[in-house]
């Protein structure tokens, strides 16, 4: 039986980001046809072809469809519209899953020195909390964490790492 | 002939610790001094002292000859400590160790009557003589004595017993003694450090709580890495330090008990604590408490309670620090909008602003002498970090370190040296090149080196003198 997922869209938001996951998620079907007992989920292919899931309100969902991080200038820790943006597309996600609960975390780049880099990186975390509480997810539901600068997802010294390495990142606890 | 800053100097005539070696490895154990008698006829010479605060005074040229021996185990001892007070002496920069390749008279003479015209012509100005013997019951016996070479003068006599696998200690003991009678200010050889040791890529760090002598040696893990640790500090008189863990997914700062090796919760805080350190008298701790956007420095005892809010600005305040008589508290604060060094009373009230360099300013930590305190300052012009010190009301700022990343001074005991770290840039996307390596460095900005470390470190903490 060829099957589609019963509600292919059901995780997808209706955001501009999500175009190429549904451009790669329709190739995944076209390519794996039997899909008949994922009807709650959908599926993407890694380059090396292997098929794996992506459970809507996970957080590869949530890195993949809505986004996990939010950016901050150097130094600051008020969001951006770009970070606001991606705020308001987790707020409408935890708000369809709200068995969910997430932990937000802090991160700072590497020019500052430890000890205000943890306070910093609160202050971001604080900050993404509050504007996603502003939004109805239930201070409840949110735990934060600074990590200062001692979680940096890139490891180059340079502007690009540093502005990468300055977020808030939510993830499913 | 040398000058005697200090005849009375009896300090070391006590025992230094009540400690069993027996307990834990990572307390020293005890060491026993008795005075020796100095030869007949002599009593202790003096003249000017020299001020070491000046920059690079002329080092004092030092002979010291093996500490032997009357067996083989003794006379292994005695090469071995005679190589750990070279060592340390060397290491200050203030010494100069003459090479014992040049020495006149090979091998022991007489510890209690040596013939100066041997050392005069290699131009010794001071001698450290002496024998090491192991006694039948484990322990090790060690006589020291140090002489003023032109007069022929013996300046000090002491003879130390401890377990013979804590022999180093007696070699740090001697070493500060040596120090103290000819600089006239007290050594920092007899000390430990506390460390952040970190293994692994930078996204995923292991780090683990570490202690070591000042000379790198007898290096331990106090954790097993499995929760980020940072920041730990030395207890000014107890075996304790104050650090900061993830345990359980929660940043506060706990107390590790260095004899039991138990670590508790120090208070019961709903935000993350961090920066904690020590009052001057051990019984309480002051550190940073997240709050709403900023953060609040807090003083609460060493059991949790008591605790109050010194700062309520709404700013970050952090990193605070006590002033060493314990009226003033040196803390770093964004409340005026770039990071600056303010100092306030020690309850709290009439902070005032301090740094007002170039950059940012940040980690005060104030020297145990009272005259400086010394920060991290970094995003001047050159945007890279230094390392400096200025009084406590701002003035006289001097930077003793730069690079790419130096942060966390931390003075030795004796306020005359600082510890800090040095961090290399990553050259590539994979963090390549990329190392964090402990240095010291004199308070005049001369004489840095590399102290070394098993694996890449961070957040030194220099103890008090071991007591």
């Amino acid at each position: 039986m060829l099957a589609f997922p019963a509600r292919p869209t059901r995780r997808v938001h209706p955001n501009p980001g999500t175009k190429k996951m549904n451009i790669k998620i329709l190739g995944a079907f076209a390519a794996v046809g039997l899909l008949a007992a994922c009807a709650d989920q959908t599926t993407t292919t890694t380059t090396t072809g292997t098929v794996h899931t992506v459970g809507p309100g996970s957080q590869e969902d949530l890195v993949a469809n809505v986004g996990d991080r939010v950016f901050y200038d150097f130094n600051q820790s008020v969001l951006r519209d770009d970070g606001r943006a991606t705020l308001d597309k987790q707020a409408a996600w935890l708000t369809q899953y709200a068995s969910n609960n997430v932990q937000i975390a802090g991160n700072c780049d590497e020019r500052g020195t430890t000890e205000y880099n943890l306070a910093l990186g609160q202050r971001r975390a604080n900050a993404a909390a509050s504007y996603l509480k502003a939004k109805g997810i239930a201070a409840a539901r949110m735990t934060t964490i600074s990590f200062g600068k001692d979680r940096p997802s890139q490891l180059a010294s340079n502007e690009q790492a540093w502005a990468a390495n300055r977020n808030a990142t939510t993830s499913v606890r | 002939m040398i000058h005697i800053p200090n005849p009375e100097f009896r300090r070391r005539d006590l025992m230094l610790s009540a400690a069993s070696a027996l307990l834990v490895a990572a307390t020293p154990a005890s060491v026993m001094a008795q005075t020796l008698p100095p030869p007949a006829g002599q009593g202790g010479g003096q003249s000017a002292v020299i001020d070491v605060n000046k920059a690079r005074v002329e080092p004092i040229p030092i002979a010291i000859p093996d500490l032997g021996g009357g067996d083989g185990a003794g006379s292994q001892l005695g090469r071995q400590i005679a190589g750990v007070i070279s060592a340390d002496l060397a290491r200050s920069g203030l010494f100069r160790i003459i090479d014992p390749a040049s020495f006149i008279q090979a091998g022991p003479s007489r510890p209690d009557a040596p013939n100066f015209q041997n050392w005069k012509p290699i131009g010794a100005q001071a001698l450290v003589t002496g024998q090491t013997q192991t006694m039948g019951d484990g322990r090790v016996r060690v006589e020291f004595r140090l002489w003023d070479v032109s007069p022929g003068k013996q300046i000090q006599g002491t003879a130390y017993t401890t377990a013979q696998g804590s022999w180093r200690r007696i070699a740090h003991v001697i070493a500060d003694v040596i120090y103290e009678r000819l600089l006239g200010e007290k050594g920092y050889f007899d000390t430990r450090v506390v460390y952040i040791g970190a293994t692994g890529p930078r996204d995923r760090r292991t780090k683990r709580l570490a202690i070591m002598d000042q000379d790198s040696e007898n290096n331990q893990f106090l954790t097993d890495g499995s929760s980020l640790v940072l920041t730990p500090r030395f207890h000014p008189t107890q075996n304790k330090i104050a650090f900061m863990s993830y345990a359980s997914n929660r940043p506060r700062v706990y107390l590790f008990d260095l004899d039991s090796r138990r670590q508790t919760v120090l208070g019961d805080f709903s935000g993350m604590t961090f920066a904690p350190r020590f009052s001057p008298d051990g019984g309480n701790v002051v550190m940073a408490v997240a709050n709403g956007g900023g953060s609040d420095i807090v003083m609460t005892g060493l059991g949790g309670g008591g605790a109050r809010n010194l700062t309520n600005s709404g700013a970050i305040d952090v990193s605070p620090c006590f002033s060493p008589d314990g009226s003033k508290i040196a803390f770093a604060s964004d409340r005026g909008g770039d990071q600056q060094i303010y100092v306030m009373g020690a309850g709290g009230g009439g902070a005032q602003r301090i740094s007002f360099g170039s950059g940012r300013y940040a980690t005060p930590v104030w020297s145990p002498r009272g005259d400086l305190i010394a920060f991290t300052r970094y995003g001047g012009g050159e945007s890279e970090f230094d390392i400096g010190v200025m009084h406590p009301d701002g003035s006289g700022e001097r930077i003793l370190a730069k690079g790419w990343l130096v942060e966390g001074p931390t003075f030795a005991p004796n306020g005359r040296v600082l510890m800090f770290w040095r961090e290399t840039r990553a050259s590539g996307a994979r963090g390549e090149g990329f190392s964090s390596r402990l240095y010291s460095v004199d308070i005049t900005g001369f004489n840095e080196r590399a102290v070394p470390t098993p694996t890449d470190a961070s957040d030194p903490a220099w103890s008090p003198v071991t007591a």
